[in-house]
């Protein structure tokens, strides 16, 4: 039972990822997404230190405002203060990273929070707080924050697929039709800070950028088509976490650095064969 | 202890470790923004970031194949995946469609992925020499040993000594890479070098300040200097003084407040000297050009205005109510009547009653206004083609910008013109 917890949480993590990750992805943005995950830290100290160890999940979308704030931070730098926006990004998401660490190692011990599992996280003792729901069934605690917002995101992304889609692909025409890009960036943004959030205490923030490039990069790498791109990435996300997770189990280490290295394992072979197959048939054009 | 008795026993000769330790630290923080400028020039902030977590897989199979904490090895095994990380996103930039950042994320995450891995591997096999390892995440500057400090301080100064040789060259790259190609630099070996330089600075540097804010250290202190001055030279040491001194400052709040962490606290001084010096900046902070922005304004509204109230007296009227100035230009009352307060103040008009008249200061100052509109309309229509309703909104810009210079270049070159292509007269002194 143990490991299908573990398994099932480390793939909605994966699902949320993919979903605003394909999105960061096509709009290049991922290293702002970064910077989000780095940057929400502050915010989920607070979280956690108000309502003690237990997260719940309206504390949590509070916390994920601080991310919200993170962009406009950024957003800022670049506009008022004309940073150049790669070093507004690594200015601002150090900084408050930085103060979050600085909460964490001062009164970290009254919210139950440390330094490493900011980082990669505790998907390990995951069923310790196991909760039932409805009644029927036993989850984890995370696992069911996880699944709600697992729901919340996959509503908003077809209630906004419209939006959300021309504002990533034709940007101009949406502005000179009227639409309200503004609005989009900061849906996107929310759904991002929320994700990262949530999954932080599971996941921490390494495998969090993990899967918001690496499914959607190999699921961008193999099909044309958006819609199937975004499936084909939650599949990818899935796949690797069962495997990092037996990799795990079997080499006896960290959870979420062994997803992240499978994900980047399968990158590379995604990466060779897509290479191979190319001048293959570049050979045969020519 | 009190804040001061912290200072006194901090420069005191007894804690001859401690001091070394913080100049050491330092150093480190100082070689960081020298070589995080040309990082920051070349707008390779997000690649600083992502040769930073790479480091973690190098330092720690330095340390399963070595079996002990050895700084020697542990700075070739974080050079080595440094460099393996640049090239691999090079190669995957070359070699696929994904976008830069989707690539920089990725290679990130999953460097640092393998690090965690082989971290965790470690930690459970129970070798009791990896207690320190924990110290590459976020850095223990305060705790280093003597040697270290005084290793890597060395590798800092060579560092250092080696961007005042190649300065010329690091700095061509950074400002015009095809130029410098052209005038006959060899750019590829410069570059090269200067990622080497960049990778070992990152290599000592997480020592004080871990991984994950490294990417701190090389950019913060840039993006402050820049804001300070426009002068390379200036900028490498204001960034690398940046960063001493909070390295520096970092060590020592480490040291008092016991347990805390030296790399956030470093990048915490750093975004603040950052933050003063992009909102106090001379000519680029944002108070300085929040001001300019404002003086501007002013003069556009009261040239604005001038121009309005001398076009309405030209039509007979020369006594004005306000109301007839807002009925024909669409003012707000109170925007007006304080744009008029200021052109009295300043005499350009006198008020009576209620009424406006222009006096001759005023006039001059309109007519000169008018004059460099109806000369931009002409220039436009002369030398661009353009149809005559297309002049106005452009030259309704344009006019607070003309200097006299550019207004005399005008002159000249449209032969002092009477009318403009709408056939208004060009009003002359």
């Amino acid at each position: 039972m143990n490991d299908f917890y573990i398994i099932f949480t480390a793939s909605l993590v994966a699902i949320n990822c993919a979903l605003m990750g394909s999105f960061l992805v096509m709009r290049k943005m991922v290293m702002l997404g970064d910077a989000i995950s780095h940057a929400v830290l502050p915010g989920i100290f607070i979280a956690y230190f108000l309502s003690g160890s237990t997260g719940s999940l309206p504390i949590l979308i509070g916390a994920a405002f601080s991310g919200i704030i993170a962009t406009l931070i950024i957003e800022w730098f670049t506009k008022r203060a004309r940073l150049q926006s790669d070093a507004a990004i690594g200015v601002s998401y150090t900084l408050l990273f930085a103060i979050g660490i600085i909460l964490i190692s001062k009164f970290g011990q009254n919210a139950d929070l440390d330094q490493q599992c900011v980082l990669y996280g505790e998907i390990e003792y995951i069923s310790l707080w196991l909760k039932p729901v409805f009644g029927l069934f036993e989850l984890p605690k995370q696992t069911i924050i996880l699944l709600s917002v697992c729901i919340i995101l996959i509503a908003a992304v077809v209630w906004g697929y419209k939006g959300l889609f021309i504002t990533t692909f034709d940007p101009n025409f949406a502005l000179s039709t009227g639409i309200a890009v503004g609005f989009w960036h900061y849906f996107l943004m929310s759904g991002v800070s929320l994700t990262t959030v949530v999954s932080f205490e599971s996941v921490g923030a390494i495998l969090v950028i993990a899967f918001l490039s690496g499914p959607p990069a190999i699921a961008y790498l193999l099909v044309e088509d958006f819609k199937k791109m975004l499936i084909l990435a939650c599949a990818i996300g899935i796949l690797c976490s069962a495997l990092g997770y037996y990799a795990a189990k079997w080499l006896d280490v960290s959870v979420a650095g062994s997803i992240s290295t499978v994900i980047g394992l399968v990158f590379v072979f995604v990466f060779v064969a897509v290479n191979l197959l190319k001048s293959k048939r570049d050979v045969i054009s020519a | 202890m009190n804040l001061w008795e912290h200072i006194t026993t901090f420069f005191s000769v007894e804690n001859y470790n401690l001091f070394v330790i913080s100049i050491g630290s330092g150093i480190l923080c100082f070689a960081a923004g020298v070589v995080g400028t040309f990082t920051y020039l070349r707008k390779r902030a997000l690649i600083g970031d992502v040769i930073s977590h790479s480091v973690l897989p190098g330092v720690a199979i330095a340390f399963m194949l070595a079996g002990v904490k050895n700084p020697v090895y542990f700075l070739i095994g974080a050079i080595l995946s440094g460099l393996l990380s640049i090239w691999i996103v090079d190669f995957v930039q070359a070699k696929s469609k994904l976008k830069p950042d989707t690539i920089l994320a990725l290679t990130l995450s999953v460097f640092f992925g393998v690090g965690i891995v082989l971290l965790t591997k470690i930690q459970h096999s129970g070798n009791a020499a990896q207690s320190g390892l924990d110290s590459f995440l976020f850095g223990k500057a305060a705790s280093m040993s003597l040697g270290d400090v005084k290793l890597f301080s060395i590798i800092a100064i060579v560092n250092i000594i080696f961007i005042t040789i190649f300065l010329r060259g690091f700095s061509m790259i950074s400002f015009d890479e095809n130029y410098a190609k052209g005038i006959g630099f060899n750019t590829t070996f410069i570059k090269s070098f200067l990622a080497l330089l960049t990778v070992v600075t990152v290599a000592i540097g997480v020592q004080a300040v871990g991984v994950v804010l490294m990417a701190a250290l090389l950019i913060t202190p840039a993006a402050g200097a820049r804001f300070l001055t426009n002068s390379i030279g200036r900028m490498l040491l204001i960034s690398g003084v940046f960063g001493f001194v909070s390295g520096w400052i970092g060590v020592f709040i480490s040291y008092s407040g016991n347990g805390m962490p030296t790399g956030p606290w470093i990048v915490v001084a750093l975004s603040l000297f950052t933050l003063i010096a992009i909102l106090f900046g001379r000519d680029r902070g944002v108070i300085a050009r929040w001001k300019l922005r404002k003086s501007n304004n002013i003069k556009i509204n009261n040239e604005n205005v001038l121009k309005d109230i001398y076009k309405l007296a030209d039509k007979g009227r020369n006594t004005l109510s306000i109301a007839q100035i807002i009925e024909k230009e669409k003012y707000r009352a109170p925007v007006l009547i304080s744009i008029l307060n200021r052109l009295e103040k300043n005499d350009f008009i006198d008020q009576i009653r209620g009424l406006v008249i222009l006096n001759e200061k005023g006039k001059i100052a309109a007519r000169e206004v008018i004059r460099k509109h109806r000369l931009w309309e002409l220039y436009l229509s002369k030398y661009f083609q353009l149809e005559a309703d297309h002049l106005h909104d452009d030259a309704e810009g344009i006019e607070h910008v003309i200097t006299p210079e550019i207004e005399k270049h005008l002159l000249k070159l449209l032969q002092y013109p009477e009318k403009d292509p709408h056939q208004s007269e060009i009003p002359y002194e």
